[in-house]
């Protein structure tokens, strides 16, 4: 038996929650004495960097191509290469592209799946893993009944950890035979790191009046060097990019430190943001719900507050 | 154009989650249900528009039981031709997507719709099973789709980008926001919905392969610590000294 990570390189380069997902898988391996076999598919980055998170082998698969995206084909590729290295658990990112195949997978394999899962496994008594559920409120622990099983890893739920070094890729060739989904184009968001993978977050909502008032949110996240975000109300009213709209109807996060300005923290909202580990909440109204689910407030008025802010987080950036 | 639109019953977002049974089982008791809000306002608002430019109707699918009829019959009056429920408790993902696809098999449809995921479980898992076992492709996080004869012209919804891509013919397809603007039922659709018909058909043999063992709710929050606001200093010093997030 193996454990086999599938690590995704979109336009050709790694993502911090690929290395997640070879820590995830090695460390998993180690816990089942077995080994943890990486797949990458298509243009890449020097594959043999995956040795450095534990992984004892990478299968680089026609490593000269770009394979766009076609769940179907991808499925194929990462099934034959599982049953051609003794796989029994195979893990992915919890990624727009990861969920696209981890259901595929697990019809194709006859595994058991669970998606989205921020703890490493028991395998104790039997394979139980966890995951958050009820946009946050609770956490369930599910129980996978068939031999082959399927984890999706949630981002920022594993810290990437070096524990080897770079190995050789074994590259294969894999007939992908004809896409079904012809992808005309990717277009990457302009700015910074991309919103779900940011571990330090800045995010606006209504109190901030009008568009013309957001320099003070850009300052205070490049001083932080944070991504910024906001609420439903700013994205519907265009102040801001629908990209940039966490909570339940836009996206879920989970950053080492959230902070949230003027915004009230409705359910909704809430519903996308309480995995966060550190919430700093600012608002001029003390009875804002947001309060209750902060680790830090500030009442006030973010016009004043935010530039005071942004000159500590300088200062405290030079000393530093 | 037939399109079906996949269903799911959840608990509607203010609901307080508790658990009963020692913890083993979700307490549904005074909780109100909803229809999960990805599939009603852009899985099948979408569908409508595009039977409305295009000819055809929707059908709209949910596996569950009899007290599930109540999320069939809004999906009816915001505008689905007719309903089938599958009779049956969703174990997990798999069952559910075996017996959508059980009943999609049967059919011709020309596209299966269904939410990127519920707003209880999270999975996302149930369309890609439903497009592995029909052997369609798979459009996942749409948040724009433009139909010209046979092709089909999709936006997906990657982290820190967009994906534009192209399918003839069949396939499955999540959404995500943007794909559509909510739709309220009038009185109309809410008289008519009444005599639609709703089928109600026995589940296929499919294995649960995921089970719950316990679930446990998250510890509250300490209590939120207040920062003197012409004191941003100590915020900062905060963060880095006792948060350790900077």
């Amino acid at each position: 038996m193996s454990v086999i990570a599938y690590i995704e390189s979109p336009g050709g380069h790694f993502k911090k929650s690929g290395f997640e997902v070879a820590t995830y898988a090695s460390k998993v391996a180690s816990s089942l004495n077995t080994q943890a076999i990486a797949v990458v598919i298509g243009k890449s980055d020097d594959a043999g960097i995956l040795g450095q998170y534990g992984i004892s082998k990478v299968i680089h698969v026609n490593s000269g191509e770009d394979v766009t995206f076609d769940s179907q084909i991808y499925t194929s590729i990462i099934a034959e290469t599982y049953k051609n290295n003794g796989g029994s658990i195979l893990i992915l990112s919890h990624t727009a592209n990861g969920k696209s195949i981890a259901g595929r997978l697990a019809v194709r394999l006859n595994a058991g799946c669970i998606s989205g899962v921020n703890t490493l496994p028991d395998t104790t008594q039997g394979f139980t893993v966890s995951k958050s559920v009820y946009s946050g409120k609770a956490i369930a622990t599910y129980s996978i009944s068939t031999a082959d099983k399927i984890l999706t890893v949630m981002g920022n739920s594993i810290q990437p950890e070096i524990s080897g070094a770079n190995i050789t890729p074994e590259s294969i060739s894999i007939s992908t035979g004809e896409h079904k989904v012809k992808v005309l184009e990717v277009k990457a968001e302009e700015g910074g790191v991309p919103l779900p993978e940011a571990e330090l977050v800045v995010s606006v909502g209504r109190g901030i009046k009008g568009p013309e008032n957001w320099g003070i949110i850009g300052d205070l996240a490049n001083a932080i060097g944070a991504a910024t975000a906001c609420s439903r109300p700013v994205a519907d009213a265009d102040w801001r990019p629908h990209h940039e709209h966490v909570g339940q109807t836009g996206i879920a996060i989970r950053p080492n430190l959230y902070i949230a300005i003027g915004i009230s923290g409705a359910i909704q909202h809430l519903a996308g943001v309480n995995n966060s580990k550190v919430i700093v909440v600012i608002n001029k109204d003390p009875e804002a719900p947001f309060f209750k689910a902060a680790d830090y407030g500030v009442v006030g008025d973010l016009f004043e507050i935010v530039p005071k802010l942004t000159e500590a987080v300088k200062r405290y950036k030079q000393q530093h | 154009m037939n399109i079906l639109v996949c269903i799911s019953k959840t608990p509607d977002t203010t609901s307080k989650i508790s658990f009963k049974s020692d913890n083993t089982e979700y307490n549904s008791d005074g909780v109100t249900f909803i229809m999960n809000p990805y599939d009603e306002w852009y899985a099948l608002v979408r569908a409508l528009e595009i039977t409305e430019q295009n000819g055809g109707s929707v059908t709209v699918i949910n596996v569950g039981p009899a007290t599930n009829d109540i999320i069939i019959r809004k999906a009816l009056a915001i505008g689905a031709a007719d309903a089938v429920r599958v009779d049956t408790e969703a174990m997990d993902s798999y069952v559910v997507a075996a017996n959508i696809a059980a009943h999609a098999k049967s059919k011709n449809y020309d596209m299966i719709f269904l939410g990127k995921e519920t707003i209880d479980y999270n999975g996302s898992e149930v369309g890609a099973m439903v497009a592995e076992i029909m052997d369609l492709p798979y459009a996942s996080y749409v948040s724009r789709l433009d139909i010209s004869g046979s092709t089909a012209t999709i936006t997906r919804e990657l982290e820190g980008g967009e994906e534009v891509s192209q399918i003839d013919g069949a396939f499955v397809l999540s959404a995500a926001k943007g794909l559509a603007e909510q739709r309220i039922a009038n009185m109309k659709g809410i008289m008519m919905a009444k005599s639609k018909p709703l089928t109600v058909v026995q589940p296929v043999q499919a294995d649960a392969r995921v089970s719950a063992v316990k679930y446990a709710v998250p510890p509250p929050k300490s209590g939120v610590k207040l920062v003197d606001p012409d004191n941003m200093d100590e915020l900062v010093r905060l963060l880095h000294e006792e948060a350790k997030v900077i």
